[in-house]
C-alpha cells in the first residue's frame, strides 16, 4: 500500500487544506464524526491531537481543548479504539500530532505498530528532536510505512532545513512564524520572505504552512507560498459555537473555500 | 561511571533536549557558547566580584555545635541561606543574567514556584537594567503574596500562569511558550537543573561554588576536604547538584538528596519522585516525572512550594538509578518539626525546603567522627505564615 499522504500531495500539487483537531473534544467520541465531516466538506489532510496535559508549543485554545479532551478521558488506548474501523469508511490521509511523553509511556514500537493497523499515515511529535529521531525511532517509523513530520520555523537555519528534508517522506511543516499556536496577526512580511526562502530551495517534500491560519484570507496567502495550509485553533474555536457539530464543521470548511 | 553530562547532554540515558523546533536556535546557541563565555577570564572576574561583593560569598560554613550533641556525629551547616535574596538561587542567576549580557539579550524571562527564583532574577535584572518577566502559577501568586510584592518592587513583571494546575509546572510551560513567541531578544534564566541542556548542566556549574567552597572550607576546619556525607533537598534540584558537584567523583563521600513526601508516600499528596516517578519528558529534558499511566503530567504535593516539581533534573535521575545518590525523604510533618529543631538548638530559623534536608539526620546513623554537611540552601522568612500556623505561638 502506498502512503496516502504521497498520494495525495502527487495528486493535488497546490492549495491542499489540512486541518487539525483535539481527539476527544468537545466530546469523547467526536473523533469519527469529525473526520467523517471533514472529508464530506473537501478537506484534504487531517491532523488527529493526542492530548496532552503540557503542551509547550500550543497557545491556549488547543491547551483548553486538550484539557477538556483528557477530563473526557482521553487517552491513546481509547483514540486506536475509535479509529479501530475508520478505514472502512474513509480514505482521506490521517496524521497523528502529539507530545513524546504519552507515546512512550504506551511504548513507541507498540504506537507505531498500532497506528500502522487502524491506518494512520503520518506521525508529528513536535518534542521529539531530530538527532534523538535518527537513533532510537527511525527504523520504527519505517518499519511501519509512517511518514515522519518535521516542523521548521522563520529561525531554522538553510543546512538543517536540508537535513529535515532528507529525513521526511510525506511534507514539511513550516511554522509561520515564531510563536505557539493559535495567533492570528496575519502573515508578517518577513514570513513572506522565509516562505519565498524555502520554495526557493527546492526541496524534495511539499512544504504545508501552519500556525496562525485562520481564515479564508491567510489560508490563500499560504497557498501561494506552499502546497497548502493547516487550520488548527480556528478550527477548535469553531468547534465550541452553539448548534450541531456537521452545521459548524460545515460552515467553517465553506468559510475558508468558498 | 561518569556522573557528568556527555557531549550529547545526557547523564546515562536521562537528559537531552527534547524541544520543538522553535526553540532549537535559541537552545542551541546556548549550547555552543556557554561552556567557552564561562571560561572566558572577564566573564569569571566580573561572577567572582559579584560573588563576593553582591551576593556575599563564600557562606560561611558553620559546625552546629549542639545538633552535632543530639545526634552524637559532626554536623556542619553550608550556610546558604546567608546569601542575598536568602537562598542559592542568586548563584545562578548571577551567572546566567552575564551570560545573558554577553549573547546580547534584552529581556529575561524566568519562571518561579515560591517566588525564590523569582525574586533572585528580579534582583539581577535590577542590578543589571533588563526586563524582567516572571512566570509565576495562579494558585503560587496568591499563596506567596511577600515575594510576588518583591519582585514588584525589584522592577518585574509577574505574569500568572492560568493554564493547567496553575502552579510551577504551569509557570514553566509559559516561559517556555514566551520564549517560542520571542526567539530574538529574550534570554530565559531557568531556575533549576531541568530543561533542556545546557540548562541542567549550566544550572549545575553555577551552583557548583557551593561544594568548591566546601571543600576548602572542611580542609580548613577538619583537615580534609571530604565529609562523609553531604546532605540536599531536592525538587527540582539545583542546591543539590551545587553541594554534590565537587563530590560526584569521590565514591567515599555518600550523596543524599532528600524529597519532600508531603503528607506521606503513598497518600496521593507526595512529590518523592524517585519513588513515585518514571522515565519519561518533562520541560524538555528526559528524566524521571510523576505521571499518570497514559504519560500525563501529575501534579504533586508538597508543603514546601520550592519542592513540589513534578520531576527532577536528570543529573539527578541518574544518581538515583546508578546508585550514586542515596535517595531518602520527608514529609510535611518532618520538616517543620526539624525547622523548630533547628531554630531551638542552633537560632537559625531555616526554609521550609531546607528543613527536608535536616530531617534525615536521624536516619543517616552517622557515627560520631563521621561529618555531615547539610546544605542549608535557604533561610525562613518566606515561611514564616506557614510557621507560624503550625506552631501557634499565639497562643503560647
Amino acid at each position: 500500500m502506498s502512503n496516502r499522504i504521497k498520494r495525495l500531495f502527487a495528486q493535488k500539487p497546490k492549495g491542499i487544506l489540512s486541518v487539525y483537531f483535539t481527539a476527544g473534544f468537545p466530546n469523547l467520541n467526536d473523533t469519527e464524526t469529525i473526520i467523517l465531516e471533514l472529508e464530506k466538506n473537501g478537506v484534504d489532510l487531517l491532523e488527529i491531537g493526542m492530548p496532552f496535559s503540557d503542551p509547550l508549543a500550543d497557545g491556549p485554545t488547543i491547551q483548553a481543548s486538550s484539557t477538556v479532551a483528557l477530563k473526557n478521558g482521553m487517552t491513546i488506548p481509547k483514540l486506536f479504539e475509535q479509529l479501530q474501523d475508520i478505514r472502512q469508511k474513509t480514505q482521506i490521509p490521517l496524521v497523528l500530532m502529539g507530545y513524546l511523553n504519552p507515546v512512550m509511556q504506551y511504548g513507541v514500537e507498540r504506537f507505531c505498530q498500532k497506528a500502522a493497523e487502524v491506518g494512520i499515515d503520518g506521525i508529528i511529535l513536535p518534542d521529539l528532536p531530530l538527532q534523538q529521531y535518527v537513533e532510537e525511532f527511525k527504523e520504527l517509523f519505517e518499519k511501519y510505512n509512517l511518514s515522519k513530520v518535521f516542523l521548521i520555523t522563520p529561525q531554522t537555519p538553510e543546512a538543517r532545513i536540508r537535513e529535515i528534508d532528507s529525513l521526511s517522506n510525506g511534507f514539511i511543516y513550516m511554522v509561520s512564524s515564531a510563536s505557539t499556536t493559535g495567533k492570528t496577526v496575519g502573515l508578517a512580511e518577513q514570513s513572506q520572505a522565509y516562505f519565498q526562502r524555502v520554495a526557493g530551495m527546492q526541496l524534495q517534500n511539499p512544504g504545508v504552512i501552519g500556525f496562525g491560519i485562520h481564515d479564508k484570507d491567510t489560508f490563500e496567502a499560504a497557498c501561494t507560498h506552499a502546497s497548502g495550509a493547516i487550520i488548527g485553533s480556528a478550527f477548535v474555536k469553531a468547534l465550541q459555537r452553539e448548534g450541531s457539530l456537521s452545521e459548524n464543521i460545515k460552515s467553517f470548511i465553506q468559510s475558508i473555500k468558498n | 561511571m561518569s556522573y557528568h553530562v556527555n557531549e550529547k547532554g545526557f547523564y546515562g540515558k536521562f537528559g537531552g533536549a527534547y524541544i520543538p523546533e522553535m526553540l532549537y536556535p535559541n537552545v542551541e546557541e546556548l549550547r555552543q557558547n556557554y561552556l567557552r563565555i564561562i571560561q572566558e577570564p572577564d566573564f569569571q572576574q566580573e561572577l567572582q566580584a559579584l560573588l563576593k561583593d553582591y551576593v556575599g560569598r563564600p557562606s560561611p560554613l558553620y559546625f552546629a555545635p549542639r545538633l552535632s550533641e543530639k545526634y552524637n556525629t559532626r554536623v556542619y551547616l553550608k550556610r546558604e541561606d546567608l546569601n542575598h535574596t536568602g537562598a542559592h538561587k542568586i548563584n545562578n542567576t548571577i551567572g546566567q543574567v552575564l551570560l545573558a549580557k554577553r549573547l546580547g539579550k534584552k529581556r529575561i524571562i524566568a519562571e518561579t514556584g515560591a517566588g525564590q527564583h523569582g525574586v533572585a532574577t528580579a534582583t539581577v535584572c535590577a542590578l543589571m537594567g533588563l526586563e524582567c518577566i516572571v512566570y509565576m502559577g495562579e494558585v503560587d501568586i496568591e499563596r506567596q503574596a511577600p515575594n510576588v510584592a518583591r519582585m514588584k518592587m525589584l522592577g518585574a513583571q509577574v505574569v500568572a500562569a492560568t493554564s493547567g494546575s496553575k502552579t510551577l509546572k504551569d509557570a514553566t510551560n509559559e516561559a517556555i511558550r514566551d520564549w517560542i513567541n520571542n526567539p530574538e531578544d529574550t534570554y530565559y534564566i531557568i531556575g533549576s537543573v531541568v530543561g533542556p541542556h545546557p540548562y541542567p548542566d549550566m544550572v549545575a556549574r553555577f551552583q557548583a561554588v557551593i561544594s568548591e567552597e566546601i571543600r576548602a572550607q572542611l580542609l580548613e576546619k577538619e583537615g580534609t576536604e571530604l565529609p562523609t556525607y553531604v546532605v540536599a533537598c531536592v525538587g527540582g534540584g539545583s542546591n543539590a547538584a551545587g553541594a554534590f558537584y565537587h563530590y560526584l567523583d569521590e565514591s567515599e563521600v555518600q550523596l543524599v538528596a532528600v524529597e519532600a513526601a508531603g503528607k506521606g508516600i503513598h497518600s496521593g499528596e507526595s512529590a518523592a519522585t524517585s519513588i513515585l516517578g518514571k522515565d519519561g519528558i518533562i520541560h524538555g529534558s528526559r528524566t524521571l516525572l510523576m505521571q499518570t499511566e497514559d504519560g500525563q503530567i501529575t501534579e504533586p504535593y508538597s508543603i514546601s512550594a520550592g519542592l513540589d516539581y513534578p520531576g527532577v533534573g536528570p543529573l539527578h535521575a541518574h544518581l538515583f538509578e546508578s546508585g550514586r545518590a542515596r535517595f531518602e525523604n520527608a514529609t510535611d510533618e518532618e520538616a517543620l518539626q526539624a525547622v523548630l529543631e533547628l531554630t531551638r538548638l542552633e537560632g537559625i530559623i531555616p526554609a521550609l525546603e531546607s528543613a527536608h534536608a535536616l530531617a534525615v539526620l536521624e536516619r543517616l546513623q552517622a557515627k560520631p567522627d563521621d561529618i555531615v554537611v547539610i546544605n542549608l540552601s535557604g533561610r525562613g522568612d518566606k515561611d514564616l505564615s506557614t510557621y507560624l500556623k503550625h506552631f501557634h505561638f499565639d497562643e503560647q
